[in-house]
């Protein structure tokens, strides 16, 4: 029963390390996906930005001043990002240059805007907030009316004009990102390096880079939180084996009695709890990792939020040494208490 | 160990416990020597100090003071890690009660002594002849608790001479047994001895299985009498 306690409580504190994670990879895989649905080559954020956050603008017109001027450039157009919070946030679109990278959005339902107050959503975003065309959304003290719902995978939750978003936010004449579509992949690195060259305070990435640095650990304040977390588990880890362990050895002292007076060394016994502290906590990893689909299950389909959560296979191992490494501290005290008892003291307990 | 020197021998063996503020003198000089092969029981009243002596020559305790050669070496002045190892190869012990692992087959409790002494593999051929001389090759598969007493008894004995300890040490081992399980259990102490060689070093109340050994030891405040 007590090991039962503890093999679910260091699957609780795997499932917490590894939802965490999952949450920031699955968040962040999703906006790198959106950002390839775009169907952009390259892709340049203005100086001094971050790669997901929202902040930082550049003037609209160096559009139309550098990089349509570029060769192998076949357009390229302005998106501003406005965040109402971190996963929640406006994007403006001039969807007549927007749909020459791509072909633009498929619609589900309705169409592109009609006014300069329309909003298109996803069908994600649609089905968790039950949209249909014709609705009116408030955001950014602002009433929306939902022209139409297009399927997701592209750029943003939640499309606006960008004119109109410019002018709300008194961002006028500037956007946050700039897409670039280039005539053959094969001309990809000239271009960049010339718009480099050209615009040598931007941030110029090729899609495939900038995509591959939406992982979690690229992103300093998600990796410190991580790293929190972590900290937070091998502590919950170590209390509980501690515990546990604890109770284990004073129930047992006549069994480690025994075993001395036959001659066992502290090493030896302490090997048998330690070992013993291993298989717990390799029990317990794999129950929290079995737990983190059911916590991904449950945010998915039971909450519906707007968090997706991915599985990360990679973290299996790390997960399970941090729960290991906990139980082993938590294990170390109770061990040795156990391993320098006095036989005679031991054997007389009962 | 030379030829004809006794497997134990103590000269002036004292321990003194520390209690509170008070010091409890067990052992106020034993001399004893067992040859081997002897069968020696300890009888004497509680308090006489033979659990103390027991406990000492097992190795579980450190003497206070005087000499104590065990099969050749002196336990005197001994880390703990010596002594544990003494326990390991030179003496088996036998107790009251039993002291098997509940958790653990007898099988299991017989191998966990020899995985101890560090030797694994299957048991020796003489030793399977030990196990039937016991009666319990037909019970080795059961817990402890699915056992009787005597079983149990006999199962401790198995163990705590499997590694082929110099000196098998027994304490009350039949305190806890009918008179017809004490009678087997002392039999078969009296078979290992003459079989086997073993010597034997058993502590009782009971005159009647002190006389199951060659020669009666008694104690007395702390003394052999």
């Amino acid at each position: 029963m007590r090991t039962l306690l503890g093999v679910i409580a260091i699957s609780i504190q795997v499932t917490m390390v590894l939802t965490l994670v999952g949450l920031s990879d699955g968040m962040l895989n999703e906006q790198a996906s959106r950002a390839r649905g775009v169907g952009a080559d390259i892709l340049l954020r203005p100086p001094g930005s971050a790669i997901i956050a929202s902040g930082g603008q550049m003037l609209e017109k160096i559009i139309p001043a550098v990089i349509d001027k570029t060769p192998h450039v076949t357009a390229a157009t302005g998106t501003l990002i406005f965040g109402t919070d971190l996963f929640n946030y406006l994007t403006g679109v001039d969807v007549a240059t927007f749909d020459r990278l791509n072909g633009g959005f498929r619609f589900v339902k309705g169409g592109p805007f009609q006014h300069p107050d329309d909003v298109m959503v996803d069908e994600v975003y649609a089905s968790q907030h039950q949209l249909h065309v014709g609705d009116t959304i408030n955001n950014t003290n602002h009433p929306w009316r939902v022209s139409g719902i297009y399927e997701p995978g592209m750029l943003a939750r939640m499309v606006v004009p960008l004119t109109t978003l410019q002018d709300l936010t008194g961002n006028t004449g500037k956007v946050s990102t700039v897409y670039v579509k280039v005539d053959n992949p094969a001309n990809i690195p000239g271009v960049i390096s010339e718009l480099a060259e050209k615009l040598k305070t931007y941030k110029v990435y090729s899609m495939e880079d900038y995509t591959s640095l939406f992982s979690a650990s690229n992103i300093p304040m998600l990796t410190d939180f991580i790293w929190v977390v972590v900290g937070v588990g091998v502590l919950v880890g170590f209390l509980v084996v501690f515990l546990s362990m604890y109770t284990a050895v004073l129930e047992r002292t006549r069994e480690i009695g025994i075993l001395k007076a036959l001659g066992a060394s502290q090493a030896y016994i302490l090997n048998i709890l330690l070992r013993e502290t291993v298989l717990l906590a390799i029990a317990g990893s794999i129950l929290g990792i079995l737990l983190s689909y059911v916590t991904r299950f449950v945010i998915r389909d039971l909450v519906h939020s707007a968090l997706i959560q991915a599985i990360v296979p990679g973290w299996w191992p790390r997960a399970a040494a941090i729960a290991i490494i906990g139980a082993l501290l938590g294990a170390l005290y109770p061990g040795l208490k156990a391993a320098r008892q006095d036989p005679i003291e031991a054997l007389a307990y009962d | 160990m030379t030829e004809g020197e006794p497997i134990i021998s103590t000269r002036g063996l004292r321990k003194t416990y520390h209690v509170g503020e008070v010091d409890v003198h067990a052992l106020r000089g034993v001399d004893l020597d067992v040859q081997p092969g002897e069968f020696v029981s300890i009888v004497g009243p509680s308090g006489s100090g033979k659990s103390t002596l027991f406990h000492i020559l097992g190795g579980l305790t450190p003497p206070t003071a005087g000499t104590v050669r065990i099969a050749g070496r002196d336990l005197f002045g001994m880390s703990d890690a010596e002594r544990t190892e003494v326990r390991k190869t030179t003496v088996g012990f036998v107790f009251q009660k039993y002291n098997l692992l509940p958790t653990l087959t007898a099988r299991e409790n017989i191998e966990i002594a020899r995985d101890i002494a560090g030797r694994n593999g299957p048991l020796d051929p003489q030793f399977v002849e030990v196990l039937k001389l016991l009666g319990i090759e037909a019970r080795l598969d059961h817990k402890p608790r699915a056992l009787s007493g005597g079983e149990q008894q006999r199962v401790a004995i198995a163990r705590a001479i499997v590694n082929r300890p110099a000196i098998l040490l027994a304490d009350e081992p039949t305190g806890n047994l009918d008179t017809e399980n004490s009678s087997a259990v002392l039999a078969l102490l009296r078979d290992l001895n003459q079989r086997l060689g073993q010597t034997i070093l058993m502590i009782t109340h009971d005159p009647e299985a002190a006389g199951y050994g060659h020669r009666i030891v008694r104690m007395r405040d702390g003394h052999v009498e």
